[in-house]
């Protein structure tokens, strides 16, 4: 095992920076868009309410790996041409928005309802009632299940060595390949994912405590 | 002191990972247990094949065998080993797991297109060659590109499949283009046709099936790589990679091997079956 | 469009619903164990029994990290090295329900963890003894609020199934990845296909969560 990341270490390298990054990406924009996705859901206007159902019943309901191949070769035929990491990284934020907008969703209606109405009767807008009053209530709900969501995007991001993102999966099954050191290579695959997935868990728990 | 704790258990944690990990790989109950012996008592064989590879093994979806050349060969030779009432059964197997289910001993053999290269050689135990395969290019009809070499340039992109050696041999004879592998050829074909790359690599044999579907490919440049596939054993298992290595002789005398040659590659396009008699 | 038609003949359809059922059985049987296991371990993890606490948090933490393909593999490689060989869908459903028993067990506690701790202490001061405030007062709350969280990974466990395609389990992904192995042509109308049956089953798994919380709320 030793021996493994002692030979391959530039490849291992370059697949963990490329997970990082595609997962910094995906984090940063599903965040957005589900965050958006969720105050559609429960917004008084209807036709909202309907497009951001369907957002999050559609994305959340079909496999990551769908969503990527139709990035990675119906795209490229019809529209322009994007590589692997690109259409992983897009689906990938995608498919997570859609995870990040039902927990969003849940945990602004976990907010007390009165809430919200005594936000508008003081005279505050539906945005602002829901930017000030609502959603720093729901944030601390959230956080717990928001962390696991972010953990799934990291790992979910393996989904990239299917379209040659050469992210560390990708190349982990490379190496697998080339030594036929299999189970060796994996563990060390999985050693790499535990360095960025194990502080993200950590630091979830301690801000978990921090807003109890 | 409570994080000193948690700190103390991460590491014996990771050191019991370290322990269990290699206690895999290395499988002394399985290297000593006689193959051929067990195969004979039991009367079958397993082997590892092809599930999805036209021609070589593909699982046939209306009546759930798998089929092709590989397994009518393997079908011959557990017959050959085992006499008519020897029984063969098969195990879907992919390029990332047939080793380790080797190893594990959940096969005892591996028939599913695997090249013999000196690297695998050092893993497991080959026979000689049941079939001389070469690796090939496909390409968009009109392209530019007429042979492995038109690919040598920056900016050029190859496809292929993971776990195929095609993918080193690109390196040795396109070191300027940038490989992209995919997980199975129709995915890799697919990639070929959106543009993601200029040209498909593997071996002429699943190439030429391809190109027979999709009229828009070619095959150019005819096969610029030797890829002689091998059935591999666990290492020391010599009785029975001699016996195996016997039985293929056998076949190939009384004519069987050139039957089953014939009946799957005797109509493909382009690919020249009576060369591969033997 | 041809394609489509020919994809979509009916002894291919049979092939890939052969493999959804195999997809439902691994995927029932799985959400039933981690379920149960999940449960346990998260209250366990929440409980703060000595030691024992501490090295179930530390596990859970473990196996939740890893990739879940990295498990399947590890299940169906590693164990026949301890001198265990499971079969393909018994080691699938092992690495599923290993894996998923551990994010259940991290939506648990933190459901436990956001029911007011003055529950507690009114259930104690009331006579309850500490586990029977667990299991009347607290648990209840918590697994109402724990709904959407708990969802929400049992869909993704129906479509995570299809990472053991990865060690040849016959279920939907496989056998699309077969079918459109018969010709390469079929791979667009096949992805197309997986996409509407995992919407099929994830939705209507989703639909009898929502019907069961709002019977929850209106107790």
């Amino acid at each position: 095992m030793i021996h493994i990341f002692a030979t391959q270490w530039p490849l291992l390298l370059e697949g963990l920076g490329r997970t990082l990054l595609c997962s910094i990406i995906a984090l940063f924009f599903s965040l957005i868009i589900g965050s958006l996705f969720a105050i559609f859901e429960i917004m008084p206007n209807k036709i909202m309410r309907v497009i951001g159902n369907i957002y999050v019943e559609v994305f959340r309901n079909i496999p990551l790996l769908v969503i990527t191949m139709f990035f990675f070769v119906v795209i490229p035929l019809y529209v322009t041409k994007i590589n692997g990491f690109t259409a992983g990284t897009i689906g990938l934020t995608i498919y997570t928005s859609a995870f990040i907008a039902e927990t969003v969703r849940s945990g602004i209606q976990s907010v007390d309802p009165g809430q919200m109405e005594g936000a508008m009767s003081n005279g505050l807008t539906f945005w602002q009632s829901m930017r000030y009053v609502v959603l720093p209530q729901a944030f601390k709900i959230v956080i717990p299940p928001l962390g696991n969501q972010f953990i799934n995007l990291v790992k979910n991001s393996s989904v990239l060595a299917f379209v040659a993102g050469f992210d560390l999966m990708y190349q982990g099954n490379m190496i697998a390949n080339n030594t036929l050191q299999t189970m060796p290579t994996f563990f060390v695959v999985g050693i790499l994912y535990l360095v960025i997935t194990m502080p993200l868990s950590y630091y979830m728990r301690y801000l978990e405590k921090k807003l109890a | 002191m409570k994080k000193l704790t948690r700190f103390m258990g991460l590491f014996s944690a990771l050191a019991l990972l370290l322990i269990l990990m290699t206690s895999c790989g290395s499988n002394s109950a399985l290297s000593k247990r006689d193959v051929l012996q067990a195969d004979k008592e039991s009367n079958t064989i397993t082997w590892g094949v092809k599930a999805d590879t036209k021609l070589f093994g593909l699982m046939n979806v209306k009546t759930n065998q798998v089929e092709g050349f590989e397994i009518d060969l393997a079908k011959a030779m557990t017959k050959e080993i085992l006499g008519k009432n020897g029984k063969a059964i098969f195990v879907p197997v992919t390029s990332q797991t047939r080793v380790p289910l080797l190893r594990n001993g959940n096969i005892d053999a591996i028939m599913a297109t695997m090249t013999i290269t000196p690297d695998r050689a050092k893993q497991v135990d080959f026979t000689r060659s049941y079939f001389n395969a070469g690796q090939a290019i496909l390409v968009k009809k009109g392209s530019p590109i007429k042979s492995v070499k038109d690919l040598d340039k920056s900016g050029s992109v190859v496809l292929g499949v993971t776990g195929s050696n095609s993918v080193e041999n690109i390196a040795k004879y396109a070191p300027k283009a940038r490989v992209l592998q995919l997980s199975d050829y129709a995915q890799a074909l697919t990639a070929l046709k959106s543009g993601q790359g200029q040209a498909l690599t593997t071996d002429n044999g699943i190439l030429y099936g391809m190109s027979v579907e999709n009229p828009g490919y070619t095959v150019v440049g005819g096969s610029f790589t030797k890829e002689p596939y091998g059935i591999a054993v666990n290492k020391g298992q010599d009785k029975f990679r001699h016996r195996l290595n016997k039985a293929l002789t056998t076949l190939e005398k009384n004519g069987t091997y050139n039957r089953i040659l014939k009946k799957w590659f005797g109509n493909v396009q382009g690919f020249n079956y009576e060369e591969m008699k033997r | 469009m041809q394609n489509f038609i020919d994809a979509y003949s009916w002894i291919n359809i049979r092939y890939l619903l052969q493999g959804l059922w195999v997809t439902v059985e691994v995927s029932v049987a799985s959400i039933i164990l981690s379920y149960i296991f999940g449960t346990i371990l998260g209250i366990i993890r929440y409980a703060n029994i000595k030691y024992v606490s501490a090295i179930v948090g530390f596990i859970i933490d473990l196996i939740r990290n890893l990739p879940l393909l990295l498990i399947i593999f590890f299940t169906y490689f590693g164990l026949p090295n301890l001198g265990f060989k499971p079969a393909i869908i018994e080691a699938a459903i092992l690495a599923m329900t290993v894996f998923e028993s551990m994010m259940i067990a991290e939506i648990v506690r933190s459901g436990i963890v956001a029911v007011d701790s003055g529950q507690m202490e009114g259930a104690l001061s009331n006579g309850l003894s500490y586990w029977q405030g667990l299991r009347i007062v607290i648990l209840p709350q918590a697994m109402k609020n724990m709904i959407p969280a708990l969802v929400s990974q049992f869909i993704s466990l129906v479509k995570d199934t299809s990472l053991a395609t990865i060690i040849v389990l016959p279920e939907m992904m496989y056998h699309a990845q077969i079918i459109y192995g018969q010709n390469t042509n079929y791979i667009i109308p096949m992805f197309i296909a997986l996409a509407v049956l995992y919407f099929i089953v994830c939705y209507a798994l989703s639909l009898l969560a929502k019907y069961l919380d709002k019977r929850m709320s209106y107790r």
